[in-house]
């Protein structure tokens, strides 16, 4: 699983790291981004999906395999 | 003051200052929803009130036909004739780019995750002490004696003004936020508070400190010294969007679970529930109403809006929408899809959200650590603000 930050739709909600802080950053501006390269580590597919489900911009999103 | 007209048709006359409206708005919302659902009213103002979360998102999106430039729900001319000292209103909040988007840089950085986390431990401590200040009575009022108590401190802290002036800060933003249809009141409270910060800006002219307030005055955007209006109006929003707004949210937080044993029980036994539990409590007691002026006539949601009609961006009913929320009437603690609005949609995303929700988590958590078990007093009456700011004002509880 791969996931991505849209810095186009963040608007620093920071739901994701607040859920998920093991696979985002967030700067000082509140801006989000994923670690590394978005792969999720196996076991941590349940908090990726958490935070998609709780970006009220829709700016957290799984890639295409 | 007089008391308001009674309200006939909330569609077409709806007032969010009546008492039906503050003490219980969400069965209003929820039959807006079917019948409507963009009420309007000719009180005050031409203004309109969308119900859903879909519009309310829709309209914080559209900043060009909705701006920022009149952002209280209830029109105020702000602080007449004598001084122009907010020559920028209250920037980020009340403004469009340009000027929103650097202002907000400014003040971003002070509320960072990683500024947050270095609050919480005073935080943390001031929450201690008031408990210890009613613990042995067995009861408190949770909204002036423990709620009322904690944002306001924490926020004079960053911007680096005496503590001890709390209560003034308070009554303040109280004055300008929760007595709307009080002009003289409001107005009073607006001139207070700006006469203050013209002080502290005189004194940090010779003294700064490490507070956001001298960090304004020495800043330099585009290799210009920032204007000492937008100093004053970015600190003045600080005070005023990060006082009533919080502690609200604390105080509704522990009404709910006043009147929910579950509720309060599983917090109390199981920390790792409070992430999700502090969004769910935001989400289903949001306190802040916004507005948008529209600038030019636009057709929304089938409504011919008309050039400067106020529009209120209804957060608190967006999050009690059923197309959006599974039982959206019901608190679910650990409900797992949330997109809520508490904190607003887009640009104007509240700039204070992480301290907001650090404050609550902390609240709560050193609340129920030490008084896992209250309920509210035989006989309380609890009393509500509403309007702008929705939150108790009144909350009698007594522990064990």
């Amino acid at each position: 699983m791969r996931i991505r930050v849209d810095p186009d739709k963040c608007q620093g909600h920071a739901r994701c790291y607040g859920l998920a802080p093991e696979l985002f950053d967030v700067d000082d501006y509140g801006l989000s981004s994923v670690v590394g390269d978005g792969t999720v580590p196996e076991g941590l597919e349940d908090r990726a999906r958490l935070a998609i489900a709780n970006c009220p911009e829709y700016a957290v999103e799984e890639l295409p395999d | 003051m007089t008391a308001p007209e009674p309200v006939v048709s909330w569609e077409t006359d709806f007032d969010v200052l009546s008492p039906e409206y503050v003490s219980d708005p969400f069965a209003i919302w929820d039959r807006l929803r079917t019948t409507c659902p963009v009420a309007h009213t000719d009180r005050r103002k031409s203004s309109w009130l969308p119900t859903t979360y879909a519009d309310v998102v829709d309209l914080a999106h559209d900043v060009d036909h909705f701006s920022s430039r009149e952002i209280s729900v209830i029109p105020f001319n702000g602080v007449p004739g004598r001084r122009p000292v907010l020559a920028y209103g209250l920037p980020p909040i009340s403004a469009d780019p340009p000027l929103h988007t650097w202002t907000r840089r400014l003040l971003l950085p002070w509320f960072s995750h990683r500024k947050v986390h270095e609050y919480e431990p005073m935080t943390r401590s001031l929450c201690g002490e008031l408990i210890d200040g009613f613990l042995d009575a067995g009861s408190a009022d949770a909204a002036v004696d423990y709620a009322q108590q904690i944002p306001v401190r924490v926020i004079a802290s960053i911007l680096g003004v005496p503590g001890s002036l709390s209560d003034s800060f308070t009554g303040w933003v109280r004055d300008v936020l929760e007595f709307a249809d009080d002009p003289e009141r409001r107005r009073r409270g607006s001139e207070a508070l700006v006469d203050f910060f013209v002080q502290e800006v005189a004194r940090r002219a010779e003294e700064p400190g490490d507070d956001l307030l001298s960090d304004l005055l020495h800043r330099e955007v585009d290799g210009r010294p920032v204007e000492e209006s937008v100093v004053l109006g970015v600190a003045a929003l600080v005070l005023i969007a990060g006082v009533d707004t919080t502690w609200s949210a604390i105080g509704s937080s522990l009404w709910h679970l006043a009147g929910h044993p579950g509720d309060r029980n599983r917090l109390a036994t199981e920390p790792a529930a409070m992430p999700l539990a502090v969004e769910e409590l935001l989400r289903a007691y949001s306190p802040v109403t916004m507005a948008r002026v529209v600038t030019q006539d636009v057709e929304f949601a089938g409504c011919a809006m008309r050039a400067g009609d106020k529009v209120l961006m209804n957060f608190p009913a967006a999050n009690r929408d059923p197309a959006a929320f599974e039982h959206a009437d019901r608190v679910v603690l650990d409900r797992q899809l949330n997109r809520h609005v508490a904190f607003g949609s887009g640009i104007h995303r509240c700039a204070g959200s992480n301290l907001a929700r650090m404050e609550l988590r902390v609240a709560l958590e050193e609340w129920l650590r030490r008084i896992p078990e209250f309920r509210l007093a035989d006989g309380a009456e609890v009393s509500w603000a509403g309007g702008q700011v929705r939150g108790p004002r009144r909350l009698p509880v007594v522990f064990g």
